[in-house]
């Protein structure tokens, strides 16, 4: 029976980490589960690791910082592990047995012992192209956090667009005071729509392809987790 | 000195405005037990710097003085936002953490009610401010974010800085979550501004797992404020060098070298001690105690402070799966510190733990200090420069101390 998920999520600054992470654990929040989200960078600069945790359950949550013991990894670039720009190594250290791997690429990054570490712990990995997907549907490579979070939830079905909906409209929707670093970046990619509605609507659009992939993959490779969470969350 | 007092009334009204008439922003001046006690909370879910904004918003500050600390809190830019939406009456920045300190003394001795925030390396660059405010009697409040204070630097949760506040004549509250912060942050105005306490408050919390983690807290309504600070409470006329607790002779204080002047100094360092003393019967009733207790009839007590503490209760919940069971201690004062409740709760205990986010292990320390057959007292796990203690770590350490084979394979 589905008690807990904990999600870590690595990418590099300025890639929306934390941003992805925050909605989730909104969009959870607001389906009725429990959650907490909370991020680790260091001083904020782009391209530097930055690392986001949620997690998500059926019982109040205490425990919060950085997450060792994950069920799932999602990888925002792939620089991540090319570079070994995570908070661990390698990328997926302390990944629980039946876990799951996302990873923004194109191309196959892991190594013949990664392979085999992961399959030896039934860890399933999800080579998922959001920056492309981020560029055809809401036109720029920021919304690649969306088609993250997006392929996430068409896997586990840990929310569901409706939620996610609902907590883009509270992220996005109303003024938000954040940091110096989260501020820019949040005026740069409204300046790209005319209107916020529009911002709002790529944003869904993006994370609604993804999740449909996602649900595709899903299908295809039946992973451990796969719609782990189905039905937990109460419906709009 | 350290019974629990009894409190019929919860806490002292204040007289200076009326209850019930609107300020500026339209907010109602509510007595402090119906906000917190009566009024009916609604849930919200948001990070721990934008908690510190909605207490803030509520609180009738006076003066809030900026050291911009992002980002290891945004609270302060938040504040800011309040400012400029009209909730308070001076924001300003500082040039630096010590100044920001100093400028708080002077709103507080013009008589306004001052909050500011701080974190690590700012905490201890502002140090000398700390025990000045504490003797010149300014119940200014600060909320220290804690991060690591040593290099090489860290923005990451330490609670380190904590130690050096220890003796500084300072009300210290440690919160575990978002909703102990936004509930201190009132509460604390509250019990530093009683004219048998009046000296500063820090509201702490661990930086980044409170600060920076989205969590749900439930909040009064936003239209309530706590009344304002009534300055003409002040036990002691505003001090100053030329104004010292005693009068002495035309010359300022600091002039004398004699018997006199050195007994003053220490008659009044003993008073700003037992004043942190005397906010226990404020803080009793306002927090419910000075601890929060679990299961302590069981052998193996978790004794804490911050986030630690939730750390804790995970790790309670893995224990439990395998069997061993343990209880709970959560210390909410490290100022006064609980010397006799924690002495009750842990007396049937054979083994006390006490998981700490920083090298030192002060809480431990602390704790050992008081409690008899202190070879109970396990200083540990620590972890520290801004590494997170999974709960898994705690299980270890208990399972290892008990001689319980660890699996190396989870």
């Amino acid at each position: 029976m589905f008690k807990r998920i904990n999600i870590r999520i690595s990418g590099l600054g300025g890639q929306g980490a934390v941003t992805a992470a925050h909605l989730l654990a909104m969009a959870a929040n607001n389906a009725g589960l429990y959650s907490i989200s909370n991020p680790f960078f260091g001083a904020e600069k782009r391209m530097a690791p930055a690392e986001s945790y949620v997690r998500i359950g059926v019982e109040r949550i205490y425990d919060r910082g950085e997450l060792v013991y994950p069920d799932v990894v999602m990888i925002f670039h792939p620089q991540v592990i090319t570079m070994q720009k995570s908070y661990t190594a390698p990328f997926y250290d302390g990944i629980k047995e039946n876990g799951l791997v996302i990873i923004n690429t194109s191309a196959d990054l892991l190594n013949e012992e990664d392979h085999k570490r992961l399959s030896d712990l039934n860890v399933s990995v999800f080579n998922h192209d959001a920056t492309k997907l981020a560029l055809e549907i809401g036109k720029t490579e920021l919304s690649t956090n969306m088609a993250m979070l997006g392929a996430c939830a068409g896997v586990t079905k840990i929310v569901g667009l409706e939620a996610l909906d609902v907590a883009l409209q509270e992220r996005f929707g109303k003024r938000y005071v954040a940091s110096g670093g989260t501020a820019t970046l949040d005026q740069a990619i409204t300046k790209k729509y005319a209107k916020k509605a529009q911002l709002l609507q790529a944003n869904m659009d993006t994370i609604t392809k993804s999740f449909e992939l996602a649900e595709e993959w899903t299908e295809k490779n039946k992973p451990a987790l796969a719609n782990v969470a189905a039905g937990v969350a109460k419906s709009f | 000195m350290n019974k629990p007092v009894e409190s019929p009334n919860r806490v002292i009204k204040s007289q200076h405005v009326k209850l019930g008439t609107k300020n500026k922003m339209d907010q109602t001046y509510t007595d402090i037990n119906t906000m917190f006690y009566d009024a009916e909370r609604t849930p919200s879910f948001m990070t721990g710097s934008e908690v510190i904004r909605q207490a803030i918003k509520v609180a009738s500050v006076g003066t809030s003085v900026a050291y911009p600390i992002t980002p290891q809190s945004e609270a302060a830019a938040l504040i800011g936002e309040l400012y400029s939406e009209g909730y308070l009456d001076e924001y300003f920045r500082g040039e630096s953490e010590f100044a920001v300190m100093g400028q708080c003394a002077g709103a507080a001795f013009g008589g306004h009610r001052v909050f500011t925030t701080t974190a690590g390396p700012g905490t201890l660059r502002a140090m000398e401010n700390f025990p000045m405010w504490a003797g010149s009697r300014l119940p200014i409040q600060v909320c220290v974010t804690m991060r690591g204070v040593n290099s090489p630097l860290s923005i990451q949760p330490d609670t380190l800085e904590a130690s050096y506040l220890l003796e500084t004549g300072m009300l210290m509250w440690h919160a575990e979550t978002a909703q102990d912060l936004y509930d201190f942050i009132l509460k604390g105005f509250i019990v530093a501004e009683q004219p048998d306490v009046h000296i500063p408050i820090a509201t702490m919390c661990d930086g980044f797992f409170v600060t920076h983690t989205k969590d749900t807290v439930m909040l009064p309504p936003e239209d309530l404020c706590l009344t304002p600070y009534d300055p003409y409470k002040s036990p002691v006329p505003c001090m100053d060098m030329e104004c010292p607790p005693i009068r002495m002779m035309r010359d300022p204080f600091i002039m004398k070298s004699n018997y006199i002047s050195y007994s003053t100094h220490a008659s009044w360092q003993q008073e700003v001690r037992a004043a942190v003393e005397r906010s226990r019967k404020h803080t009793i009733p306002l927090l419910d105690g000075l601890i929060d207790v679990e299961n302590i009839d069981r052998e193996i007590l978790l004794v804490s402070s911050g986030t630690a503490v939730s750390q804790g209760r995970e790790a309670i919940r893995l224990l439990e799966e395998e069997g061993i069971k343990v209880g709970l201690v959560k210390i909410k004062t490290i100022r006064p510190f609980p010397h006799e409740e924690i002495r009750e709760a842990t007396k049937r205990a054979k083994h006390i733990f006490v998981p700490e986010f920083n090298m030192a292990g002060w809480l431990a320390r602390e704790i050992k200090a008081v409690v008899p057959d202190n070879e109970r007292v396990i200083a540990g796990p620590h972890v520290a420069g801004g590494m997170t203690m999974p709960s898994e770590v705690i299980v270890e350490e208990i399972k290892k101390y008990l001689g319980i084979k660890v699996a190396s394979n989870r």
